[in-house]
């Protein structure tokens, strides 16, 4: 292609650089490269449709959610009075009188403007049972009959128990750092250090511990069952090849609903898996194969089979079998060829297959959801769960942030060791 | 190459072995794609071997009653939407990204794929967020668009596959015979790469048609899709009338991608004809 360089230049350059080079008596090279600026401004004006619409329907909503992680103004925006009394506060003890009554004030406030509720919610994610607190204060504000502010106030003894003052001052900041650390089952201490989240409470790590289990098990089946499958298509002659390929590419092209749905009938109770186990005298009685960790594994296992399969299959595809016939006339036993000479080969096929698989089960959200039991839920059930139910989307935000640095991190290894363009399947 | 030269009986038995795993691991590929399909014809109500008897009701369920007719209809108009926005935008882009004076072509790549790596409920949740402030969120036209983004890259990736056999002298030829851009690009570009463009719209659809998270979050109740039916007939009872309708999905899915696959081998077999 190099050697055909001088004529990648088109007729509509070639004629500009001409009209250039006669108007203005510089230098051909300068009219030329105006030429190939055009050119490629051309070339991105093309592409520039698609970049925008890509932009405005896929990139901005990410970033905005990733951005409701690190912030949220629900608590500055309800209490301005306070923020500003708190401004030159320690964090140590109670803070004064006043930040009391500026707190009392913006309560009212916020009761008056109807954002009391979203103020107790937004209070209450930070200090597990504040809502109520906050709620039972607002009504006895209302209610107060010429009662000073600051009497009801210290009347509740929420106000002045140690922690609350720190977390309405953390809360004070429109930018936190609260949902991804919550997220990882962490939280600031008094001290102003990071400490684990009492046993209690923790639950994150739990579900991504969870999640990366599944995800390994599910690439490690996919290994033991799609590694020999790949190595008999790539042995076998081309017209049976073709024949066992379409048997990996047909299930391959059947939607992930679709499959999972197969799955729920054949793990039912009375399903087909149940009958099969026992006849084969596996299993005494009828296992709960639905809802349980076993039916999500072989499920998702059925599923990531061919993106196993695929890469491991086009590797060994290219490897010349008259490398093993050298092998073997060199003295070494099917074993050894098999190791020496195969398997560092395949390695790469072998990575990128195992990699892809980790990689897109991380993001399972379907079959879990219909197949996996309560405590089979995986970090996108849970992500789902915080927008639908909760309504606590900086949680949703934060463990997306979190499960997004885990994919893009594996898949830059993947880009970075085996290349973009094994993405290409079949 | 299963065997060597001189096979012991060892050797004999690792190959039948290999052989009889193998014939599982096909079982287990197979059996659960094909299981629904004789269910679906069952007359009985259950998901139970031997079946009942056959009959077409659960394919008169899908088809006769208004609440799938709906969906399916809802399925269509947003499954052509994307593929006529991908299709052409992704053309473009796959034609500006093949000619080397494309700039920063090893930063668009990624970014183009990027809907493929990120998972589909962050892609989802955004959009539902983003979206609803726009007062795209229940509309069709943000079901099209982020559907747009999903499908995208399948049409970007297959049609650069088949612009990579096609010779850009012949558009060169064009010009200096005093076709305008635009023609020479109807008249002697698009014949040529027609296979990786129908392929690549093949693929779009199917992307659209089968996806069902980005619908559940932004699809309001009339517009369910048919797999968002199949999503929530799944969750609440499980009637047979959902493995006729998976068996209708499948195979609509698997005639277009097999047709896909087809068209974009053609395309891509240009390369050897054009040199």
């Amino acid at each position: 292609m190099s050697a055909l360089q001088p004529s990648e230049l088109d007729r509509p350059a070639l004629a500009r650089g001409r009209s250039a080079a006669g108007a203005d008596p510089g230098t051909a090279s300068a009219a030329l490269r105006r030429a190939e600026f055009g050119d490629r401004l051309r070339t991105l004006a093309l592409a520039a449709p698609l970049l925008l619409l890509l932009a405005l329907s896929f990139g901005i909503p990410i970033v905005l959610l990733l951005s409701r992680a690190v912030y949220d103004p629900t608590i500055a925006d309800a209490l301005p009075r306070t923020s500003q009394a708190l401004a030159g506060w320690n964090g140590q003890g109670l803070p004064g009188d006043a930040a009391f009554t500026a707190l009392a004030a913006d309560l009212s406030d916020s009761q008056a403007k109807g954002t009391a509720y979203e103020l107790a919610k937004a209070l209450n994610a930070r200090l597990p049972g504040a809502r109520s607190q906050v709620l039972k204060t607002v009504r006895q504000l209302e209610g107060a009959g010429g009662k000073p502010p600051l009497d009801i106030m210290k009347s509740v003894p929420f106000w002045s128990a140690p922690g609350t003052w720190p977390t309405i001052a953390s809360g004070t900041h429109a930018i936190t750092s609260f949902y991804l650390l919550s997220a990882l089952d962490l939280r600031w201490n008094a001290d102003g250090g990071i400490e684990r989240v009492p046993p209690e409470q923790a639950i994150f790590l739990q579900v991504f511990a969870r999640t990366f289990f599944v995800a390994a098990a599910v690439t490690l089946a996919t290994l033991l069952l799609g590694f020999p499958l790949a190595y008999l298509i790539a042995s076998v002659p081309k017209g049976l090849a073709a024949i066992l390929i379409v048997a990996v590419l047909l299930p391959f092209w059947t939607s992930i609903l679709v499959r999972t749905a197969a799955w729920t009938v054949l793990l039912q109770k009375f399903g087909l898996v149940n009958d099969l186990l026992l006849w084969l005298g596996i299993a005494d009685e009828r296992l709960d194969l639905m809802y349980s960790r076993i039916g999500l594994i072989i499920a998702m296992t059925h599923i990531q089979l061919p993106f196993t399969l695929l890469p491991i299959y086009s590797v060994m595809r290219t490897i010349a079998p008259s490398q093993m016939k050298a092998a073997y006339s060199l003295g070494a036993k099917p074993f050894t060829a098999f190791r020496r000479v195969y398997l560092p080969q395949v390695f790469p096929g072998v990575m990128a297959g195992c990699l892809l698989t980790f990689i897109l089960c991380l993001g399972y959200y379907i079959t879990p959801a219909l197949i996996g039991g309560a405590s089979d839920q995986l970090i996108s059930n849970f992500i789902a769960n915080y927008v639908n139910v909760e309504l606590n989307w900086e949680m949703a935000a934060a463990l997306s942030f979190i499960l997004l640095v885990f994919t893009l991190g594996l898949f830059g290894i993947f880009a970075r060791i085996l290349g973009l363009d094994r993405l290409k399947m079949v | 190459m299963l065997l060597s030269p001189y096979p012991t009986s060892g050797e004999r038995i690792r190959v039948a072995l290999l052989w009889l795993w193998c014939g599982l691991v096909i079982l287990f590929l197979l059996v659960p794609i094909l299981i629904p399909v004789p269910l679906s014809f069952n007359s009985g109500a259950f998901f139970i071997f031997p079946l009942e008897g056959l009959s077409t009701r659960w394919y008169e369920v899908v088809l006769g009653t208004q609440r799938w007719q709906s969906a399916i209809g809802n399925s269509l108009i947003v499954a052509f939407g994307t593929t006529l926005i991908a299709t052409t935008l992704g053309t473009l882009t796959a034609i500006a990204l093949s000619n080397e004076k494309f700039p920063g072509r090893r930063i668009v790549m990624p970014l183009l794929l990027s809907p493929l790596i990120v998972p589909v409920v962050i892609t989802a949740v955004g959009s539902y967020l983003f979206y609803a402030r726009v007062g795209l969120a229940s509309t069709y036209a943000g079901i099209i668009l982020a559907h747009t983004a999903l499908a995208s890259p399948f049409v970007v990736v297959t049609v650069g596959a088949s612009l990579t056999g096609f010779d850009r002298n012949l558009m060169r030829a064009a010009a200096i015979s005093g076709a305008r851009p635009l023609t020479a690009f109807f008249r002697v570009m698009l014949p040529l790469i027609l296979p990786g463009v129908l392929s690549g719209a093949a693929f779009a659809f199917v992307t659209s048609f089968d996806e069902v998270v980005v619908v559940q979050f932004l699809a309001s109740a009339g517009q369910r899709t048919m797999p968002l039916e199949m999503f929530i007939g799944l969750r609440e009872k499980l009637s047979p009338a959902i493995t006729a309708a998976a068996t209708l999905m499948m195979a609509l899915s698997i005639v277009l991608l097999v047709v896909a696959n087809l068209l974009a081998r053609r395309g891509q077999g240009r390369r050897a004809t054009s040199g």
